[in-house]
Order: structure tokens, then C-alpha cells, then sequence
């Protein structure tokens, strides 16, 4: 039997205002607990919510950029359940009437191809506080902390169609998503402080069915590859209960990293009724034509418009041009690379190689990138001019990840300037062909098209001999006048 | 007519209220009584009218984006029944 898995996700995003969706409190993470939940967040009888005007011009400009339906027209309703870190007994959410109506976009997968993806919807909504079980107390008095500091942070969630096929076309989903909120600058994007937070409903069904199984759903993972491992491991859990003549239970699910497993969440309580309603405390919000296609005007150029740009004007391959514009931060650091080293070829390898690799060990982001675009940019210029062979360009590189200047500095300093004095190289040469009598034999000896691969041994060790400083091509040239004189 | 007992405990236990046994039948009787009046509005002839959100035909006032609130932490705590290191305590919650 051949199952297919069908994926669809709920995306909260939490935008960076500085005050929240409803109050003038800040929304500044990390602050101490509850310095940071006014009046309005703590639900005090007698405050009403204001509206942020900014929460909304970033929804809409997600939509935008989703290509959506903008909701000319949005109302505010309210969910009601009861959880300690929820003051008001309900959270102030859209349901009928969003801010942001359907959209589509293409996500990119690894293997180039693309693909398109529906949004059902996106809407505006209140975040709720934490609740703080673990041991932060010094007496054991077996209760819970609440901080509010993050009650009433507005979020957009944005829920997706069941359009995804595998646990990576989700994380590609995902990754768009990121990008997307990032280059608006809408939304930090950060993972792990929680200011993204994903949801996944998993269902599988046999390939060709046209309906859906039963789904469940998993609940808050926080990473790229969590979400990538718990849809997998959720998919066959599932395979395995129906191929056993199970039934697949709709239910909610926890992922648990540890353990790479899901579990039921189940609770004793009466399933939730949330039992929506327009809250009565704000009005419908309008917003004008003018305002979105000003909004509209305004965007600024996406991933995907960038990335054919990239392709086009500087010639990228369309896998290097997605990679590197994947985030804005990214794109921005090769684009000034290019600009200044007028060679956008080199600038992507070194940022896709050595930059990459550097990044990725010392665990920083391209914004704490320890070679500034401009240096990496110096770097390749004297690649380009010859004063250094890319060998040397990576000892270069690495002297200025720690610290020791811009490549010519490091240059000067460590006295890596490339030879290419002729002179210099034809001593070197002769020297190398003095004292490897043997191998000028065999050279001698060998038919004519194994010779082009036994000139190897003496273009190693002239670079030996000139620590790597020696001009390759320089080399080639004048090594291969010099052997061919002995034949 | 009268919410049978079964209804009136879910929607307490929804609501998070407690509702004595003696009271489940008068309960509700009396939500009854408010269904019926909202069954009466549902006999209204109302197609092609568009529901509106709130009684008020108006529009919402946004406001914009500024930090007015300070830290009065101090104060709402006081109002709570227990706290510690600036938290509210709650009984125990897992997930």
C-alpha cells in the first residue's frame, strides 16, 4: 500500500510593535516578569482595548505579500476558555471576517522544484502569558508562576490549505513563511524566543483516495527541524495504527524531541467549546483602498522577486540565487559583496563555502558575521588582480574571521603576496626539475596524453617550494616550456 | 422550554461556575426562558440584511504605536491572593 501524508499548518507569528495589540504596554522580550502587563492585559474591569494601528499595517502587508484577499473589513471576536495565563477568560481573535482572506505562494524544495501553496486565511489575535511549572520557586509549594508580560502581543496566525505533501515541503512552507515575515520586517522570526510557533495537522490517507483521513494535530513545535521530525514520526504512527486495522483518533498531540515521539494530550476536561462571539468591546475596523495600495507600493522587494533578480543581473545559478536570498540579511551582505568586488560569481562561492561553513561552526548569523561584507569584498579583489591564489585567499580568510584586518593587511602583514615574477618562478622551476631526476624520466618515457597528469607532481612541489605563494597558471606555463625542452 | 440538567452542568463546567444540584432544574428553566426570547428574534424576517457586529454602526479608532503604559507590577500584585518573584501563583497547571 502506498500512503500519501497530507499536511497542513497553523503559523502564529508574533509582530514587532512596541506596544501590544490592545494596550500601550511594551512588548520588549526578555523584560523582568510582569513589569510589562498593564491594566488592560491583566482584564481589570473597566478597561477597554484600543486597537494598534502598526499590528495592523504588518498584517496587511503580510497579505499582501501572500498575495491575498485584504479584509477591507475586519471584526474582532472572542474565544472563550479558561487557562491561567489567559486574565480575560477569552482571547481576542478574528474568525469570520480576517484581516487577511485567501492567498497563495510557491515554496522552493531541495530538489528545485516548486510549488504552489494555498492560504485559507490569516488573522490578527492576542497572544496569551506563560505559565512557569518548573522548579522557580524555592519552597516547594507545588504551585504555578504566572507572567503576563506577553499577554496581549499581537500575533498573526496564518493557517494554511491541506496542501502539503511531505514533512519537507512543510519545513520549505515554513521557511517561506520566515523569510516572508523577516524581509517585511514584520516579525523577528526568531524560533526559539517563540516569536514563531507552528502547529501541524497530519493526516495520511492512500494515494489516489480523494478524501481525507482523520487528522490530528500537533501542537507548538519550535524549530525548523523539530517540525520536520514530528510530522514524520506523526505520519507513521498513523501508517502503522491503519495498516494494524486501527482508527486514527482526531485528537491533539504533543512532540516530544527527546524522544522523537508524539503523544496524546488528551485531558479529562469537556472537549473545548470556544463558543465565538463579536466582542463587544471593538468596533469593526475599515481600512480604505488608498491605505492598502499605498501599503502595497511601499512593500519591498521579496524573496522570490529578488531572487530572479539575482539570477538575472548577476548571473547566479537559480539554486545559488535562492539560497542566497532566502534571508534579507543574506541578500544584502552578497549584494554589497558584488557590488564592490564586481565579481558576484566568486562573492556567492565564498559566502556559500567559506562563509557558510564559518557561520555554521562558530554557530553566528550573517549579522554577526565576524568578515564584513566589505572585507570579504577585498578578498576577492585581490583574488581577481592575482595578488593571492584562491589557496592562499582561504588562509587570508581565516586570518580575518579572527580578527587580524582586511585582506590586505593580512596580506601585507603575513607576506602572502602571490609570485608572479618570472624570474622567481624559472628558479623555482629548475630547481624542482634538479632534483627530481626520476620523475623527469618517467615523464620522458610516458606517451604523450598521460603527460598533462604526471606535470602534477612538479606544479606540487614548486608550490611547496614557494608556500603556496607561487602563480599556478604562471606555473603551468613555464614548467610545461621547460619539461617539453627535455623531450 | 427548560435546558435539561445534562446542558446546564456542561455549560457551568464551560464556564467554569458552580451550580448546586437544587439549582441545576431552575437554571434551567430560566436559560429556557432566555432561548425562547431568542427564538422569538430568530422568527424575524431577515433575509438580505447584513449582520452587523456590534449595535454601534461605527468604526473602530486605531491607535498608534507607542509604549504609554509604565510598570505598576507592584501594585497589581498586591491585588492578587499569592505572588512571588514578581509572579502570580496560581494552583498547579500542566498540560
Amino acid at each position: 500500500m502506498e500512503w500519501e501524508v497530507v499536511i497542513g499548518l497553523e503559523v502564529h507569528v508574533q509582530l514587532s510593535t512596541q506596544s501590544k495589540l490592545f494596550s500601550g504596554a511594551s512588548t520588549t522580550f526578555g523584560a523582568a516578569p510582569n513589569t510589562q502587563a498593564c491594566a488592560v492585559d491583566l482584564a481589570m474591569p473597566g478597561t477597554l482595548p484600543v486597537p494598534n494601528a502598526e499590528a495592523f499595517r504588518f498584517a496587511v502587508m503580510f497579505g499582501l505579500a501572500m498575495n491575498a484577499e485584504i479584509g477591507h473589513r475586519s471584526v474582532f471576536e472572542r474565544k472563550n476558555y479558561f487557562y491561567p495565563d489567559l486574565p480575560k477568560g477569552y482571547q481576542t481573535t478574528q474568525l469570520a471576517e480576517p484581516i487577511v482572506g485567501p492567498g497563495e505562494i510557491e515554496i522552493h524544495l531541495e530538489d528545485g522544484s516548486s510549488k504552489k501553496v494555498r492560504l485559507h486565511h490569516a488573522h490578527l489575535e492576542e497572544d496569551a502569558g506563560k505559565s512557569l511549572h518548573e522548579a522557580v520557586f524555592e519552597e516547594g509549594h507545588g504551585m504555578s508562576g504566572i507572567d503576563l508580560n506577553r499577554a496581549g502581543t499581537p500575533l498573526i496566525e496564518i493557517v494554511s490549505e491541506p496542501d502539503l505533501r511531505s514533512a519537507a515541503e512543510a519545513v520549505a512552507y515554513l521557511k517561506k513563511i520566515h523569510s516572508i515575515v523577516t524581509y517585511l520586517g514584520i516579525s523577528d522570526g526568531d524560533m526559539s524566543q517563540g516569536s514563531m510557533r507552528c502547529d501541524a495537522n497530519v493526516s495520511v490517507r492512500l494515494k489516489g483516495e480523494e478524501e481525507l483521513g482523520t487528522r490530528t494535530e500537533i501542537k507548538n513545535v519550535n524549530s525548523f527541524r523539530f517540525v520536520e521530525r514530528a510530522i514524520k514520526v506523526e505520519a507513521e504512527r498513523q501508517i502503522d495504527l491503519l495498516e494494524d486495522g486501527g482508527t486514527v483518533v482526531q485528537e491533539t498531540r504533543l512532540y516530544d524531541s527527546d524522544k522523537n515521539e508524539t503523544r496524546s494530550m488528551r485531558s479529562k476536561e469537556v472537549a473545548n467549546d470556544y463558543r465565538y462571539f463579536p466582542c463587544p468591546d471593538l468596533l469593526p475596523v475599515e481600512l480604505s483602498d488608498d491605505y492598502v495600495e499605498q501599503l502595497r507600493s511601499e512593500l519591498p522587494e521579496l524573496p522570490d522577486a529578488k531572487s530572479a533578480r539575482f539570477a538575472s543581473e548577476y548571473g547566479l545559478s537559480a539554486y545559488d540565487a535562492d539560497q542566497l536570498t532566502q534571508e534579507r540579511a543574506l541578500a544584502d551582505y552578497f549584494e554589497t559583496v558584488a557590488k564592490a568586488s564586481g565579481e558576484p560569481k566568486l562573492a556567492a562561492n565564498w559566502m556559500m563555502g567559506e562563509l557558510a561553513a564559518l557561520l555554521n561552526r562558530e554557530e553566528l548569523s550573517i549579522e554577526q558575521s565576524p568578515v564584513s561584507a566589505e572585507h570579504l569584498a577585498g578578498l576577492i579583489e585581490r583574488i581577481k588582480d592575482n595578488t593571492i591564489s584562491s589557496k592562499i585567499a582561504k588562509q587570508v580568510f581565516e586570518a580575518m574571521a579572527s580578527g587580524e584586518g582586511d585582506a590586505d593587511t593580512v596580506i601585507e602583514k603575513r607576506g602572502l603576496k602571490q609570485v608572479s615574477d618570472t624570474g622567481a618562478i624559472e628558479q623555482m622551476v629548475d630547481e624542482v626539475i634538479a632534483n627530481s631526476a626520476r620523475q623527469v624520466e618517467n615523464y620522458r618515457n610516458a606517451d604523450e596524453s598521460k603527460r598533462p597528469k604526471m606535470m602534477g607532481y612538479f606544479v606540487g612541489q614548486i608550490m611547496k617550494a614557494s608556500k603556496g605563494q607561487a602563480n599556478p597558471q604562471m606555473i603551468n606555463k613555464i614548467l610545461k616550456e621547460k619539461l617539453d625542452a627535455l623531450l | 422550554m427548560a435546558v435539561d440538567a445534562q446542558t446546564v452542568e456542561k455549560l457551568a463546567e464551560l464556564a467554569r461556575i458552580a451550580i448546586s444540584e437544587e439549582t441545576v432544574d431552575e437554571v434551567g428553566k430560566r436559560l429556557g426562558n432566555v432561548l425562547h426570547l431568542v427564538d422569538q428574534l430568530q422568527a424575524v424576517h431577515t433575509e438580505g440584511v447584513v449582520p452587523m457586529a456590534h449595535p454601534l454602526d461605527e468604526v473602530q479608532v486605531l491607535r498608534p504605536d507607542e509604549v504609554t503604559e509604565t510598570n505598576q507590577r507592584d501594585e497589581f500584585l498586591e491585588l492578587a491572593p499569592q505572588s512571588e518573584q514578581g509572579l502570580y501563583l496560581v494552583p498547579k497547571v500542566i498540560d
